[in-house]
């Protein structure tokens, strides 16, 4: 049976669930009338029918669409020819994608072993049973549930507090899902990360001053161990992320102030938008930008003033990445200053204040919290921004804090790290891991203290 | 233009509106003695709300004019006409003659921050600064340079916080802020506030609605020695406030100024049915 089909079939059982028991209570109460002599409305004997339908025969297609292939292959693999059963892991799998490709009747290049082709319609099959096997369990389930939910209806049958309780702890479900999704990738972070400190000491890692992650291929040549001491990347984050925010803070929170103290309601309505186009650039996009335009215009500028202009510089990146986050902390702002109560403005322009000093005396202080909020959210956004750094700042990892020279910055390091075929156990790309893992450690921080600031501001005037 | 015929025992000298022919027939006189700031034909409109309806009236030196009247009946929009506070709300349109002291509040030349500078403003909702109370009094003197030094600074903000009644319970903590105080003690202080930049004409908008008989008290004392120095209108919900502190009361009425006169006179012989029955309390 089709997946489609099975599904469609799926959803008519349930919907038919959920009819069939509001009937039902109806009946049961008597008719319309009768509907307060029922503990819960009717349709939440339906909703109840229609979950009691769907959940279990939800779980089991989860299940299996987690582990049915990995049974399915199970079975093919005990039906291979000797030769194959002893392969390693690794050269099995390469097998028994063959296996997959000769049973979909894809014509791939190359000679494909004989004895293959037997394995492959015993594949086929047991691939074909199991879809029916599944459809079978999983309609016979909604039938089931649905039928049971119906069977036991009862005038006080509490059927509204199940409904509830259902729907609660469905979306309990899904915020664990979301939590765990996170944590199985910080796992995966840490537990790549942890060999990496095994090879090179954490000591070395986090305080080194030289980056040269390039191992040698054989060991008489030079410069094999390695260097992988991140000061450099970070502090060339540092810079990157200093100049963008200098770019960024004031700008953007000027922008914010016009917006929500001096514009018209207009001017409003045509730079809010205009703002979030500014925001909705890809980054790519801005990446070319700083590469192709601003680059060139700084080298020449540089010139002009007798400066020697990288074309790769710390200060071409960081420009445009503080043009990307303008929109970020205008809008945050102008979140958080348009929440200032208009009765605190007029307070200080009854004394005789003038709207600027009304705005800096009053309003910005007000707003402060939440614009620091903000801007640490920014911040954690320029740490972690991988496009333009990598299409404008450069790959040598040098300490530096002059913005003309080139730098590079953690993220870009990890791309490199991680572009093309790498072994996987080797210091070099174990380190994009440390990296990620200091990365992530430091943005979560920041972001954690962002929210704890933001949350006292909304304290102050809920 | 019919005035009640209790009204006529007086002269009466006509509003520019009755001269006009148009206008709302306020009964009584609105005219001041020594008047500071003269409202002839105000309307108001919020968008589609005519919230104001050709209102006339004076406010004079050394006296102090209530503005009594139901709830919505256009009190605190009145009194916001007066130092421009309607410009920030966007719906709002102001017509109508305005002067300061003979100076157009309207001209397209009057500084509004100077007209506020000296017509000060308590607002109905008290609206202390997330800042310290020492900071909240200071804000207008240190916005106007009125101290020269810190103590000039410091005697300010003492004595303003002593003539609202504020000074005894706050002066241990002068620097905790503001918002941190009660709703009546945050009232005072933007009475206090208020006084801090002394302005020559003084709105107040409910000043007492959140405060205990003695503050109360207290603050009609204040009221009676500002009238020394200060044009005075205050918007008030108690007769017996009314009757305690103002010369002259004005009775608003869905938008009019109903009638206008001696407080005295309002409370014991009003000169209108609706006057009549708000004070007697048979309003509603
Ligand atoms: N900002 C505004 N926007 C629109 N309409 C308003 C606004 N402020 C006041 N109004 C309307 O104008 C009318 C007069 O309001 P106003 O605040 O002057 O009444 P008030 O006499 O002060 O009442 P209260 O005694 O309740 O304070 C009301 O009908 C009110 O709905
Ligand atoms: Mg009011």
């Amino acid at each position: 049976m089709r997946l489609t089909t099975m599904l469609l079939l799926f959803a008519t059982l349930v919907i038919l669930a959920y009819f069939a028991a509001r009937r039902r209570a109806i009946a049961m109460a008597g008719g319309h009338r009768g509907i307060r002599n029922l503990h819960s409305l009717p349709a939440h004997h339906g909703y109840y029918a229609a979950l009691c339908s769907a959940l279990p025969a939800l779980l089991v297609l989860a299940l299996w669409a987690l582990v049915g292939d990995r049974v399915v292959m199970g079975q093919v693999i005990t039906t291979l020819p000797e030769p194959y059963r002893s392969m390693e892991a690794s050269e099995l799998s390469l097998v028994l994608n063959e296996v997959r490709a000769l049973a979909s009747g894809q014509a791939m290049g190359g000679e494909r072993p004989p004895e293959l082709e037997p394995v492959a319609g015993r594949f086929l099959a047991l691939h074909s049973a199991s879809r029916w096997l599944l459809s079978a369990v999983v309609l016979a389930l909604a039938l089931a549930g649905g039928a049971l939910a119906c069977w036991t209806i009862r005038p006080q049958l509490r059927a509204r507090n199940r409904v509830e309780a259902m729907v609660k702890a469905l979306l309990i479900g899904a915020s664990t899902l979301a939590v765990f999704t996170t944590v199985g990738i910080l796992l995966s972070v840490i537990f790549e990360a942890v060999r990496f400190f095994g090879q090179v000491p954490i000591i070395d890692f986090l305080f080194g001053l030289e980056w040269s992650p390039q191992t040698a291929l054989r060991p008489d040549q030079v410069g094999s161990s390695g260097a992988f001491g991140a000061v450099p990347l970070f502090a060339g984050t540092l810079l990157i992320s200093a100049i963008a925010m200098a770019v960024a803070v004031p700008i953007g929170l000027m922008v914010a102030i016009y917006l929500s103290e001096y514009a018209e309601p207009r001017m409003r309505a045509l730079v809010k938008p205009l703002l979030e186009v500014l925001a909705g650039i890809p980054t790519v996009v801005y990446g070319y930008f700083a590469a192709l335009t601003v680059a060139p215009l700084l080298r020449e500028g540089g010139e002009a003033l007798g400066l020697d202009v990288a074309s790769e510089s710390a200060l071409g990146a960081g420009l445009v990445m503080g043009v990307m986050i303008i929109p970020f902390i205008s809008s945050l702002s102008d979140d958080v200053i348009n929440a200032v109560p208009q009765s605190l403005r007029d307070g200080s322009l009854a004394l005789g204040a003038t709207t600027s000093e009304t705005t800096r005396r009053v309003v910005i202080p007000a707003a402060l919290p939440g614009i620091v909020g903000g801007v640490l959210l920014a911040v954690s956004r320029a740490i972690g921004e991988t496009m333009i750094v990598v299409m404008a700042a450069g790959l040598s990892a040098r300490l530096t804090v002059n913005p003309l020279e080139a730098v590079t910055t953690v993220t870009v390091q990890i791309v490199t790290l991680l572009v093309g075929d790498q072994e996987f156990d080797s210091p070099k790309t174990l380190a994009a891991f440390a990296l990620g893992l200091v990365l992530f450690i430091v943005t979560l921080v920041l972001n954690i203290v962002a929210l704890l600031v933001v949350r006292r501001y909304r304290e102050q005037y809920e | 233009m019919p005035l009640d015929d209790r009204s006529t025992d007086r002269p009466v000298i006509p509003t520019t509106s009755q001269r006009t022919g148009g206008g709302s027939g306020t009964v009584g006189d609105i005219h001041a003695r020594e008047p500071v700031i003269t409202v002839r034909d105000c309307n108001v409109h919020y968008g589609d709300t005519h919230a104001l309806k050709q209102v006339s009236l004076d406010i004079g030196r050394n006296e102090v004019v209530s503005l009594i009247g139901p709830s919505g009946c256009g009190k605190s929009t009145f009194i916001r006409c007066l130092n421009r506070m309607n410009d920030t709300i966007e719906s709002a349109r102001v017509t109508g003659d305005f002067r300061l002291d003979g100076q157009d509040i309207y001209a397209k030349d009057m500084d509004v921050v100077l007209l506020r500078a000296r017509v000060g403003m308590v607002f109905q909702k008290p609206n202390p600064f997330p800042k310290s109370i020492f900071e909240n009094v200071a804000y207008g003197p240190r916005i106007h340079g009125l101290a020269g030094s810190r103590r000039q600074l410091d005697d300010i903000v003492y004595e303003s916080l002593e003539r609202a009644g504020l000074l005894a319970e706050v002066k241990d903590r002068l620097d905790e802020p503001g918002t941190g105080l009660s709703g009546g003690q945050q009232q005072r202080l933007c009475i206090a506030r208020a006084i801090a930049v002394s302005p020559d004409v003084i709105l107040m908008d409910e000043p007492c609605s959140a405060l205990d008989p003695i503050a109360t008290a207290r603050i009609e004392d204040l009221i009676d020695e500002l009238r020394e120095k200060y044009a005075i209108a205050i918007v008030t919900h108690s007769m017996q406030q009314a009757a305690r502190v103002s010369q002259r009361t004005a009775y608003f009425h869905l938008g009019n100024l109903v009638e206008v006169g001696p407080t005295e006179k309002i409370f014991t012989n009003p000169g209108h049915k609706l006057t009549e029955d708000y004070v007697t309390g048979r309003f509603g």
